[in-house]
């Protein structure tokens, strides 16, 4: 029997984990066979008594990289639940009044529970609280696909960022000296250590934190709300159904043109090591490295010091050969998410070859190498491009055609027999003309070049795309996330 | 995979790795020490991937001086190769030794004695990988910042950690007789091939959470009271949330706490802050990010 058949209770031990796993992989995070034999060895070892050391455990055998973590994370707690059913001493969950009233009242009082938990940073109440809140606010009234619980809904009843106020007033009376407060200035952060009497000293210009801690424990909060929510929803669902649809993708997965700016960081710890990476593709393929063989003819040269005699052994030098790179990149706001990708892997890359030379164009193309090598790392550089590069003469649309004819007019010099060329965009060109005679300019003079296209493959060609005609000159890859990126480097041959 | 090898477990359970760790003097988060555990048990390599100054290599260094093993330690970069993480052949010595043979007057038939002269072990100058294989005592093995090496550093790694066996062409082959404890370690500047992370356990280090941090304080810098280890762990929180070129580490934090001490101030005031900011960020755009979101 499937396990989306099965309730989650009944499902032994083995499915669970192997269901985790497959619901892993279905997120992108690969782990296979041996890595699941791992992870049952893990579970013979550590065995079921301590739940947060099996989570780690697992999370040793079965990712590989930190950033599958946060994934990892809610799939565990889908498939190997804290506990079943409602988790109040009480049988049943209360049905949620209609009357908006109510409803505040609800909330007003869970929100005061919240104040007291904040201030004392007692972490095993907030979790308490998180189900209770679930519990009271969160049921729907038409199930839906996902089931019949929403942390949605209850968090917009329950609206916690109104305790961060009086969690706040809360503390500093404490801090004052005021009877009625509990543990000292220290937010939602040091948990079992707070019971010292007295105010404090040497907190006073720690307690300018204190707000930004208040935040980050009602951010937490209501994570904890959401997980609690996709189990009650597992239960009553089966864990398949919520792991594929109510779990957030990990960042890698993100699609460039929707990345956020707090994806943008994330984004940039996954591309440095990609760069990396293709740089070292991209290499000539160096010589079978060295094992201090001997280099005869060096070595019979300096015997002729030592009279024919030879003392001192000359070892094979290997020099490591670093290639050129020129980057041309659509900086039209037609793909502005991906223009913003397109700076990261810009500084990137930057780093990693001998000479790197960065192009920006929308219908003609200028050199940004300077500003972007100077620039520091993670900055916004749009607004810099707008004021120093000209990269638009005459209209502000995108035409590759002239962009191309400009390239090859003015800066085709900076293409030489060892440099690789990346071209970034989306090939969308305004019905005009797309000059491919330029391309092919380029590419004859160019060792290797490829196009990365944000835009998906069955997508090229609609509208004024004019990617077929040019993926008959050159490679063109879909690019639209850092997995597909990671696929390009992989793939890439000279 | 059957293993002949004499097995012995560093480690009885969890809380014994926390308690050996903590008398080594390194305080390990729950996480790191059940992955050891689970390295120890399952006879695994252990990756561990962090940012810069989190006790990635100090959790070997812990680890050896828990259990009473021998450190052995290779140290990669770009270009590290199997003469530097192997072994290699002291070529001068060679080269001395069939130079004295000639002045002695041997000649002809007795190459084949020479050969074999030429070729053993004291001639073989080990390096770390095949020192621990050798090795008859327990042994722990790091392998440090194993992402500045190159691919085909990993591609040798592979067959050793498989195995746990060398071949050298002219000896023959050599087997460990008992299993290394292997950590490896990576700040992520590069990807590791899948084949490499297949076969070990990961570990992610990040910052230590609060109260964990304050511990660390109290233990390296016994002096300052535990309010300013407070406020010193709060402030350095802080900083790593702002996206900082290069955010404090552990050890930065220990740093300022003794930086506070030894300034002897009654608190931590702004004009303190503001003018040892240096001790927590090395970068001056980072500074003056700092002191711009922090109000000084």
């Amino acid at each position: 029997m499937s396990i989306a058949a099965q309730t989650l209770p009944t499902v032994g031990l083995e499915p669970r984990l192997v269901g985790l796993t497959n619901a892993l992989r279905r997120h992108g995070v690969v782990a296979g066979t041996s890595d699941v034999i791992d992870a049952a060895a893990v579970i013979t070892t550590l065995g079921m008594e301590d739940r947060e050391r099996l989570r780690e455990g697992l999370a040793a055998a079965l990712t590989r990289r930190g950033g599958q973590r946060q994934v990892y994370d809610d799939l565990f707690d889908i498939w190997f639940p804290a506990a079943l059913g409602s988790r109040s001493a009480l049988d049943d969950d209360p049905d949620l009044p209609d009357d908006p009233a109510e409803r505040r009242a609800i909330a007003a009082r869970l929100r005061a529970d919240l104040v007291e938990a904040l201030a004392a940073g007692d972490q095993r109440a907030l979790d308490e609280l998180a189900a209770r809140v679930v519990s009271e606010l969160g049921r729907l009234g038409n199930d839906s696909t996902t089931g019949s619980w929403s942390s949605a809904q209850a968090l917009d009843i329950l609206q916690p960022q109104l305790a961060i106020t009086a969690a706040l007033a809360r503390l500093q009376d404490a801090a004052d000296g005021i009877p009625g407060g509990s543990g000292d200035g220290s937010g939602g952060s040091a948990g079992a250590g707070s019971g010292t009497g007295g105010p404090p000293s040497g907190q006073g210009f720690a307690d300018r934190f204190t707000r930004d801690e208040l935040r980050a424990a009602v951010a937490a909060f209501r994570r904890r709300v959401e997980v609690e929510t996709r189990r009650r929803n597992a239960e009553a669902r089966g864990p398949e159904r919520i792991s594929r649809y109510a779990v957030r993708p990990p960042v890698e997965q993100t699609p460039f043109l929707l990345a956020g700016a707090t994806e943008v960081e994330e984004l940039r710890r996954t591309i440095a090591p990609l760069a990396k990476k293709l740089a070292s593709r991209m290499a000539a393929r160096r010589r079978r490295a060295q094992r201090g063989e001997i280099d005869i003819r060096k070595t019979l040269r300096r015997s002729m010091s030592t009279g024919g005699v030879p003392m001192r052994p000359a070892l094979k030098s290997r020099s490591p050969h670093r290639p050129d790179l020129v980057l041309l990149c659509d900086m039209s706001s037609s793909v502005a998410g991906f223009s913003r990708f397109t700076i990261l892997l810009m500084q990137a890359l930057a780093g990693q070859f001998r000479r790197v030379r960065i192009f920006g164009f929308v219908n003609i193309c200028d050199e940004l190498t300077e500003v972007v090598l100077h620039a520091p790392p993670g900055a916004d550089l749009t607004p810099v491009f707008r004021d120093t590069a000209r990269m638009t003469r005459w209209h502000r649309n995108s035409d590759y055609g002239s962009t191309l004819a400009h390239f090859v007019e003015h800066h085709l010099d900076a293409i030489g027999n060892r440099t690789s060329v990346l071209i970034l965009g989306d090939a969308r060109t305004n019905n005009t003309d797309p000059r491919a005679d330029a391309l092919e300019e380029i590419v004859a003079r160019a060792k290797h070049v490829d196009w990365l296209n944000p835009e998906a493959p069955s997508q090229w060609g609609t509208g004024d795309s004019v990617a077929p005609l040019y993926a008959r000159h050159v490679d063109m890859h879909e690019c639209a996330n850092a997995v597909q990126l990671r696929q390009f480097i992989d793939r890439l041959t000279l | 995979m059957t293993d002949n090898r004499r097995v012995t477990d560093r480690f009885t359970s969890v809380d014994d790795v926390c308690r050996g760790l903590a008398e080594a003097g390194y305080l390990a988060s729950d996480a790191i020490a059940t992955t050891t555990f689970l390295a120890d048990r399952l006879g695994k390599p252990l990756l561990v991937e962090g940012p810069a100054g989190v006790g990635k290599t100090e959790l070997a260094k812990a680890v050896a001086r828990a259990t009473g093993a021998r450190l052995i330690r290779l140290q990669c970069y770009e270009g590290v190769d199997e003469a530097r993480a192997l072994y290699e052949w002291n070529h001068a010595k060679q080269l001395l030794r069939i130079t004295a043979s000639k002045g002695a007057g041997d000649h002809g038939g007795e190459w084949d004695a020479l050969r074999d002269n030429i070729f053993t072990e004291e001639f073989l100058l080990a390096r770390p990988l095949l020192e621990a294989v050798r090795s008859p005592e327990p042994v722990v093995l790091l392998v440090d910042e194993l992402d500045k090496a190159d691919v085909e550093i990993e591609g040798l790694l592979l067959e050793i950690l498989s195995d746990f066996q060398v071949t050298v062409p002219e000896l023959g082959t050599i087997a460990a007789t008992q299993r290394p404890f292997v950590v490896l370690t990576s700040n992520a500047t590069r990807e590791l091939s899948e084949a490499l992370r297949r076969r070990c356990l990961f570990l992610h280090i990040d910052y230590p959470s609060p109260e964990l941090e304050q511990q660390i304080v109290a233990q390296h810098v016994p002096g300052l009271s535990a309010a300013h280890a407070e406020s010193v762990v709060r402030l350095v929180g802080r900083l790593r949330e702002l996206r900082l070129r290069k955010s404090p580490s552990v050890a930065e934090t220990v740093d300022w706490a003794r930086t506070l001490l030894a300034l002897g101030s009654a608190e931590m005031s702004e004009a303190v802050v503001r003018d040892n900011l240096g001790v927590l960020l090395k970068h001056q755009d980072d500074i003056v990010r700092a002191t711009k979101a922090l109000d000084l």
